[in-house]
């Protein structure tokens, strides 16, 4: 019988991971997007075991709201990840220093 | 029994794939990883009787945003290699960080102040209405939730015109529809009368 802490520890090795690539890919900004996929996935996966475990079905549709904010979320970052490389002819986070931060 | 060793099987490779998401060298092999990742997620959502979700995250990750992914990777000619310089300064780091995230979070839900759920649900979330997952998701969508689904659609919509807008640019030399001229076109610059003599019978 899965139990609802299989699920739990799951998602958190799965949200590690995604915290771990955006510490591990620093210069590519397509691998950050992919990174906060999976913490986003993470997050999902604990709102359905417990809507599973609580019988509680609110909990799924808050992964429904999730799951669009996310698909809005990196179509627009990819829009802008496309007109940056247009712009500067690089996706490296270390040569984005026009502001000067 | 089995469906505890399914888990363990979907887990293992749920985890191998987010683990070559962040480690591959090549962009497309981390984009394809990620779409392994999201159907192994599908099957366990699937197991966890969220199955209207498990379809969704195949039919609009899998094959909407991943897509993306892919097209956008593919499009943008990069040189990968000063992308990888930091990896190995980062890894330790990154390991670091990450361990004692799931030390932490494993702490909080191996505590015995936390009073989990043990053994399974006692009905599940659909049955517990006598609906399919999809009747019960939807009952509560369009009633409970009609606005902030109604906000929802307003963001993807915001996102569609943002995108656009951002990745459209004009090309000089191309044909194209001037609205304005054409709705501002008035009668005289199209139609011209002219009078003449009429024609004389013989």
């Amino acid at each position: 019988m899965v139990e609802l802490s299989n699920y739990l520890v799951l998602g958190a090795i799965l949200f590690s991971l995604g915290m771990a690539g955006i510490f591990l890919n620093r210069k590519n900004v397509i691998i950050l997007l992919m990174s906060i996929e999976l913490m986003l996935l993470a997050v999902n996966f604990n709102f359905i075991a417990f809507s599973h475990y609580l019988a509680d079905i609110q909990g799924q549709v808050f992964v429904f709201f999730i799951l669009t904010v996310a698909a809005a979320e990196s179509a627009i970052g990819l829009a802008i990840l496309v007109v940056l490389f247009r712009n500067t002819n690089t996706i490296n986070v270390g040569d984005l220093d026009s502001m000067k931060g | 029994m089995i469906e505890l060793l399914l888990f363990y099987v979907f887990a293992a490779v749920l985890l191998f794939a987010a683990t070559m998401v962040i480690t591959a060298k090549n962009p497309v092999h981390s984009a394809l990883f990620l779409v392994l990742a999201f159907f192994n997620s599908a099957a366990l959502w699937l197991m966890a009787e969220a199955e209207f979700l498990g379809i969704a995250l195949v039919l609009v990750y899998v094959g909407a945003v991943m897509v993306l992914f892919l097209f956008v990777v593919m499009m943008l000619d990069i040189n990968l290699a000063p992308m990888r310089e930091g990896f190995a300064r980062y890894l330790p780091i990154g390991a670091l960080v990450g361990c004692v995230m799931v030390v932490e979070m494993a702490l909080v839900v191996g505590s015995k102040d936390v009073n989990l759920i043990h053994g399974g649900p006692v009905t599940s979330a659909a049955e517990g209405v006598g609906m399919s997952n999809t009747k019960a998701l939807g009952s509560v969508l369009y009633t409970v939730y009609a606005y902030p689904f109604e906000i929802a659609s307003v963001v993807l919509l915001v996102a569609i015109v943002a995108a656009i807008m951002l990745t459209h640019r004009r090309r000089p030399g191309t044909k194209q529809q001037n609205i304005d001229r054409q709705v501002r076109v008035r009668k005289e610059q199209r139609l011209r009368i002219v009078t003449m003599a009429p024609e004389k019978r013989k």
